[in-house]
């Protein structure tokens, strides 16, 4: 099984590389959303999958009987599933207002907190 | 059960008193006069905890504290040793100056847009990624600080800033990303996340492919982070575009907890051992402070020029980890102090300059000498530290990194050394000469500023550079902390015994 999802890992950071290449930032950002869905999947297989065994202890054990699911992979990726969802969130509406001010979303027009200016002055002299 | 000792909440207590500062800033929402009162109570306070913390540290050793008594290594667990608890003293005593210098920097409407939540929540992630000595909570500070410098970056709204926020925002949350790809290999390998259990169990793994492999994906996810090369691209474009008092904060201490990262790592994880890796950070150290310096050369607006003295002085510290010898982290130590107080200074130096001149651009801005000589000559102060001239406290670290490159045989990096201060030096003496020395051919704007807000800018710009400078007068006890911290680092089997106890 473990085969299966690292192949549909590499996948998906295959797609984030290619969506990362374009000029176009909406498609950068879709490409923050995918990476970070590749890196759940990516923590949650390292921590090896089992089956149909969750991580219960019966009433009367203090310790489970048999081999169970582990549990602490599924907790660290809720919490990163939070952290990315609302840095995506920010991300985006980020986008949008830069959009409105700029009025492009292309990378090679966005040069406004790194000027050109002075270099074109410079040849100009 | 009992409790953690009242002592223990110490290690603990600077960042908790951060978020909770935080927390209640947002409470007074509609009221910036009452988020004032609190963020300098909430930044004083931490300070005071921290020295408390960092005096205990000195006394005896790294201090741990198990979060809800969960022993380590299941629990989360908070470890200050003298590296952490002198950075965290540091982070709160640069809040309480940028509070002080936001006073006059930032407008009425800024703090009633949430500047100083922001600022606090940013100051307590910036603090627990110091303190915590579990790796996924590291990652977890990590992105509390970046959702507080996220905020505090796009305050203002301008087409620029937006712009400059963007690129940070995206290989900021690469580099965050890959840090966590990083960890959850990490776990699949060795099934824990205690920082020190993990350094036992990952030099016991045959595997030694897999394990380098996972030290170069924390090695570009920190490099980013702390803007080495060829991973800094994102720090000239983003941090000359909000407000100086937020610049400064973030040239003082966001890159440098980048640095405190890889040190962590690269000394407790995966400790240098002269091979590959030692090659490597030799490379990206001298590439660094080359770039660093000549970036800072060519440019004509002050903020992107010390923004590129930043990523120098980022390459210096590096010089520190790349050579592994103790004369050599405790170099990069103390060159990390420095460039806190150094790089905070200059930024609000500049921010005052921009506000008198009128401008940041040296094609226009000049004339300040004129103006307010006494400023001139605290920047010019300024500009002597970042460039290392003796005695100030740029040249000691310096003086030691350059002994330790040529007694490891490595002249080359010794000379990488020397030229980047030598380049910093220029950049710095042409921006003076520009913006300083050069007499106005137009009349200087009449500034806005109250004397009052102008007195705000003025004191901490003053009080930070003359502590840095004072910082090389006096630089025996400096150095002698910075030489218990890289003996820490260096021996890490006192760190990770203080966290798993001593049947570990």
């Amino acid at each position: 099984m473990e085969p299966l999802f690292a192949i549909v890992i590499g996948i998906m950071f295959a797609i984030t590389v290619f969506l990362f290449l374009s000029r176009s930032f909406v498609r950068i950002v879709l490409g923050i959303f995918m990476l970070s869905n590749a890196t759940h999947l990516l923590i949650f297989t390292a921590g090896r999958l089992t089956f149909e065994s969750p991580p219960l202890i019966p009433y009367d054990q203090s310790v489970p009987i048999e081999a169970i699911a582990n549990p602490l992979p599924q907790a660290l990726i809720l919490t990163a599933i939070v952290i990315s969802f609302a840095l995506f969130a920010f991300v985006l509406i980020l986008t949008y207002r830069a959009y409105q001010e700029l009025g492009t979303v292309d990378v090679d027009e966005m040069n406004a907190s790194e000027p050109r200016a002075a270099a074109s002055e410079e040849a100009a002299e | 059960m009992n409790g953690a000792a009242l002592s223990d909440w110490l290690v603990v207590a600077p960042l908790v008193l951060g978020l909770v500062g935080s927390g209640l800033c947002a409470v007074f929402w509609w009221r910036p006069l009452a988020q004032t009162i609190i963020g300098f109570a909430t930044t004083i306070a931490m300070t005071v905890t921290a020295a408390m913390l960092f005096a205990r540290v000195l006394a005896g050793g790294p201090q741990v504290m198990a979060m809800g008594n969960w022993p380590a290594p299941f629990g989360i667990v908070f470890a200050a040793d003298t590296l952490g608890a002198g950075m965290a003293l540091l982070t709160a005593l640069v809040g309480v100056l940028t509070l002080i210098y936001s006073m006059g920097d930032q407008s009425e409407d800024f703090r009633r847009a949430g500047y100083t939540p922001l600022l606090l929540a940013m100051l307590a992630g910036v603090t627990g990624a110091f303190l915590t000595g579990d790796i996924f909570n590291l990652y977890v500070w990590f992105e509390v600080l970046l959702i507080g410098s996220f905020g505090l970056l796009v305050l203002g709204g301008r087409k620029d800033q937006l712009e400059g926020a963007l690129k940070y925002a995206v290989l900021n949350l690469l580099a965050t990303t890959i840090f966590l790809i990083a960890t959850g290999l990490l776990y699949g390998l060795v099934g824990t996340l205690n920082m020190a259990d993990i350094a036992v169990k990952v030099a016991a793994v045959e595997n030694r492919g897999l394990v380098n492999a996972i030290a170069a994906l924390y090695l570009m996810a920190f490099g980013m982070k702390a803007a080495a090369f060829p991973l800094f691209f994102w720090l000239p474009a983003s941090y000359h575009t909000p407000q100086p008092g937020v610049s400064a904060i973030f040239g003082g201490l966001l890159t440098k907890v980048g640095v405190y990262a890889l040190i962590r790592t690269f000394t407790l994880i995966f400790p240098l051992d002269g091979g590959i890796f030692n090659d490597l950070f030799m490379w990206i150290a001298a590439a660094t402070i080359l770039f660093g310096g000549m970036g800072a050369l060519v440019q004509t607006d002050l903020r992107r020029l010390v923004a590129f003295t930043v990523v120098g002085g980022i390459g210096y510290m590096l010089v520190g980890l790349a050579l592994t010898t103790h004369a050599a982290l405790s170099g990069g130590l103390f060159y990390m102090l420095h460039s806190v107080l150094i790089s905070t200074g200059l930024f609000m130096a500049v921010g005052v300059a921009g506000r008198i001149g009128g401008a940041f651009d040296t094609s226009v801005l000049a004339g300040i000498y004129r103006a307010t000589p006494a400023f001139a000559a605290i920047f010019l102060l300024g500009a002597f530290v970042v460039s290392g001239i003796p005695p100030l406290s740029g040249f000691w670290p310096k003086v030691v990194l350059v002994q330790a490159s040529i007694a490891a045989g490595q002249p080359w990096l010794a000379a990488a050394v020397l030229t980047g201060g030598f380049l910093t030096l220029l950049a710095v003496s042409k921006a003076f000469a520009l913006a300083f020395w050069r007499d106005s051919e137009a009349p200087l704007p009449v500034p806005e500023t109250s004397p009052r807000a102008f007195a705000s800018l003025m004191g901490p710009t003053a009080v930070i550079i003359v502590m840095a400078a004072m910082l090389g007068m006096f630089a025996e006890p400096a150095a002698r902390i910075a030489s218990a911290a890289a003996e820490e680092l260096l021996r890490p089997a006192a760190y990770v015994a203080a966290v798993l106890g001593d049947g570990a």
